[in-house]
């Protein structure tokens, strides 16, 4: 569904049924449904909630998971918590990042990939730990990375294999 | 399953049901548990899941039951798979092996040599879980249960005895009963500082209003740390039973358990757990005809580290921006909502359900004088049995990292161990025989946390350690006190400029001045403790920033820019495989002759150095 259709309302209030005075519940909402917080959704929150936009704007700026720009189609996530680290996780950013072009938390100009990092999904048995979509690869190294991830592009439809050792 | 639809009524219809559960149990012990937590998911468990599934209904066996349970701790060695009667410990089980465990360890009673632990230093199989090294040393009083249970089934938890502390506790204790038996097991705060648990339910209980809340902290941000995630998505009951005591004792008929976004399984696990109890009237009105209401919600944190600390937390729960505030007035005069509010972490309510099961002097039996219980400790990094591990506290790092964890990978050598998370620091080898004791780790310059441990190596930089949880640190400060947004960054750039060799030796006295400012000038528990990863390496490890800064030389071979990789003509068989491989074009060479690397493209990748299989790629 569209986020630049005409009249919201009926969005909006499915958007805030379980507003309870905290407007972050909200944005989870808005965030599951578009994958991002659009503008104009934002906008007609604020008004259905009586918060302000300042304040709705602040709260989408202070926590890390909400984003105001449209993730890629695939979603390449690096660990970067302490137990990746030290297993060498900032090779795979780099070697990623040189890869698709784009600085970790963008996306490429084709929308067709957004490269994230995060601070441990507490997996850390399998560090360093990229996850692509939703397919886990344990234990990456650079050269591994490329690999993976030239096979996974070419074939992306695969989903849910098993992290490989 | 029927006597679990209705809702129970009184504290002997629950007694009864639980018997009974109990009962079927004992007769009904032949199972495969199957790890289900996030990382035996990611090497493939929940196909190993749907295979055991398939089988069993093309056999048309139904005595055999099936349980996804919570982290069984090994994770290194997943997917796991226990086959019960008889604990025996099947790892790195791949799909094809299903048909041969039902054949022959199910329907036979064989075990299959080929998918036991063999243990990385003796090189010796074991068959039943218990008498692996890395279990035997533990206590697993918590994580035991994991083992147990499938989290879906509330049934499965009530027959081990679940929620009996709880219905215990609002049908036949008082308040003060409960919160003195609480403070006699001297029973700590698991979420960082320590704080004895009882005297914070007492503050809360003492404090009178209309209404007050208890909440479970379960946003644990710490990087490298999985502890409480493994018990809500393993046992989410004990947390919801936890909160059930905790909320009766303070007089709390609210409960809220704030959780953090990266953590979808636990949100649905825990979702489940609350609707379940609900149904058989153990949450909500008048449980069991007790006359005692409580209820328990979700609240689902954002992505932002400050929140774990408690006036951020509330905050956040409030929906506002997650800045922390000045303290006093305490949590318990004004907390959320204005209202007196007590907040545990999740493994602290998780350890409040076992210490009335084992009385609160057995329970205090455990542990060291000071520090009572076990802990869940998640042994990470450079270690061979990397995973969860829940020991007495007081135990010594080594029994933990050499005796449990099988010592450092690949035969390296240990250099530090970091415990504490951000706000913890680096251990040195000469303090390995330091019992893991709030004290004594305090003492040591760093601290219990939540009970991250990531064990290092010699290949492992501590001027970069340092770094990196600045860095971590510099991204997650709130931003409220000058001191805290600005000083982390000014210690930060004075590490950028030493991990570049461009650092003084006046850096280092420099990096130690702000450290103590910081320390000395900031509100909240992030900026305080922002220091010990630096003025703990420098106190251990300061040779390896004078190395970084009086010699441009990075001992461990991390940093860089004082690093730079060539290639050995006389081994280099001029094979190609680097030059191909190297993503920056920086390998020139003739097929069949020695190559040679441009050091002014080289990125410092190591691709090269991954790829050769000759060893001609040295690293300098
Ligand atoms: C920056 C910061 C982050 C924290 N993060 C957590 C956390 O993720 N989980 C947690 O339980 N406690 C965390 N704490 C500690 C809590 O403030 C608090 O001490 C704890 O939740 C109290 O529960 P306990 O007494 O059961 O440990 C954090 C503290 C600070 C200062
Ligand atoms: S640090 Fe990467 S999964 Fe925990």
């Amino acid at each position: 569904m569209s986020a630049k259709g005409h009249c919201l309302c009926g969005e909006i209030q499915e958007l805030t049924r379980d507003f309870n005075g905290s407007i972050i519940g909200v944005l989870h909402n808005i965030q599951e449904k578009y994958g991002y917080l659009p503008e104009n959704i934002l906008r007609e929150v604020a008004k259905e909630t009586g918060f302000s936009l300042i304040d709705v704007y602040s709260v989408a700026t202070f926590y890390k998971a909400f984003k105001l720009e449209p993730k890629g189609k695939h979603v390449v996530c690096v660990c970067t918590g302490t137990a990746c680290h030290v297993r060498g996780s900032d090779k795979a950013v780099e070697e990623l990042s040189r890869m698709l072009g784009v600085d970790p938390g963008d996306t490429t100009s084709d929308g067709q990939y957004s490269l994230e990092t995060v601070n441990c999904l507490g997996a850390c048995a399998l560090a360093p730990l990229v996850v692509v979509d939703d397919h886990y690869q344990a234990q990456v190294t650079p050269a591994k990375v490329r690999k993976m991830f030239q096979e996974y592009a070419a074939n992306s439809s695969e989903a849910n294999l098993p992290a490989g050792r | 399953m029927s006597f679990l639809q209705a809702r129970l009524r009184s504290p002997e219809q629950f007694a009864a049901m639980q018997q009974k559960l109990r009962l079927r149990r004992e007769s009904n012990e032949r199972y495969v548990a199957i790890c289900g937590d996030t990382g035996c998911a990611a090497w493939g468990s929940k196909n190993i899941r749907a295979v055991f599934q398939e089988k069993l209904d093309n056999l048309g066996v139904k005595e055999i039951a099936i349980r996804f349970t919570g982290c069984l701790g090994l994770c290194e060695y997943g997917p796991i798979v226990v086959v019960f009667p008889g604990e025996i410990f099947y790892q790195r089980v791949k799909e094809d092996d299903v048909e041969e465990i039902l054949r022959e360890t199910f329907l036979k009673g064989k075990v299959i040599q080929r998918l036991l632990y063999e243990d990385p230093l003796s090189d010796k199989k074991y068959v039943r879980a218990s008498e692996i090294p890395f279990y035997r040393g533990q206590k697993r009083l918590l994580l035991g249960k994991h083992w147990k249970i499938d989290p879906v089934r509330i049934e499965d938890y009530l027959a081990i005895g679940g929620y009996s502390a709880a219905v215990e506790a609002f049908s036949g204790l008082d308040r003060e009963q409960i919160i003195e038996e609480v403070k006699k097991s001297r029973l700590r705060g698991r979420g960082g500082a320590g704080f004895p648990a009882g005297l914070k339910w007492q503050e809360c209980y003492e404090t009178p209003a209309d209404k007050k809340y208890i909440i479970c902290n379960a946003d644990e941000g710490d990087p490298g740390a999985f502890m409480d995630r493994s018990i809500l998505e393993g046992n989410p009951h004990s947390i919801l039973e936890g909160l059930l005591v905790g909320g009766y004792a303070v007089g709390a008929e609210e409960g809220l358990i704030y959780v953090r976004a990266e953590y979808p399984t636990a949100v649905e696990k825990l979702k489940l757990a609350i609707s379940q109890a609900e149904e058989l009237g153990l949450l909500g009105d008048n449980i069991l005809d007790t006359g005692f209401h409580f209820k328990v919600s979700l609240s689902i944190g954002a992505g932002a580290f400050v929140c774990g600390e408690t006036s951020a937390l509330v905050a956040s729960v409030e929906g506002r921006v997650g800045e922390p505030r000045q303290k006093p007035p305490h949590l318990a005069e004004n907390g959320l909502w204005g209202k007196p509010t007590v907040i545990n972490n999740a493994e602290t309510l998780a350890n409040v359900p076992l210490i009335f099961r084992l009385g609160s002097e057995g329970y205090g039996r455990i542990g060291t004088e000071n520090s009572r219980g076990t802990k869940i400790f998640s042994l990470v990094g450079k270690v061979n049995n990397t995973g969860l591990v829940e020991v007495p506290l007081g135990m010594t790092l080594r029994e933990i990292i050499f005796d449990i964890g099988g010592g450092i990978k690949e035969g390296k050598k240990f250099k530090a161990v970091q415990t504490g998370g951000p706000s913890g620091g680096c251990l040195p080898e000469s303090l390995l025989d330091l019992p893991t004791d709030y004290e004594d780790l305090n003492a040591s310059g760093s601290m219990m946390g939540s009970g991250g441990m990531i064990v290092m190596d010699e290949d492992t930089c501590m001027v970069d350690v340092a770094r990196y949880f600045l860095r971590f640190l510099k991204d997650e400060s709130c931003g409220k006190c000058f001191s805290c947004r600005e000083g982390i960054g000014r210690m930060l750039e004075l590490i950028d400029d030493i991990c570049e060799g461009t650092g003084s030796p006046g850096h280092l006295e420099f990096l130690q001045e702000v450290a103590r400012a910081v320390k000395d000038s900031t509100m909240c528990g992030l900026g305080q403790t922002s220091v010990n990863p630096v003025l703990s390496t420098i106190r251990y490890f300061e040779d390896e920033y004078r190395a970084h800064i009086e010699e441009s030389r990075c001992p461990a071979g991390v940093c860089k820019d004082l690093i730079r990789f060539e290639i050995d003509k006389e081994l280099c068989n001029g094979c190609g495989a680097c030059l191909k491989s190297c993503p920056a074009e920086a390998i020139e060479g003739e097929r069949k002759k020695p190559h040679g690397i441009l050091d002014w493209k080289c990125t410092r990748c190591g691709i090269c150095l991954e790829t050769c299989a000759q060893g001609a790629v040295l690293k300098k």
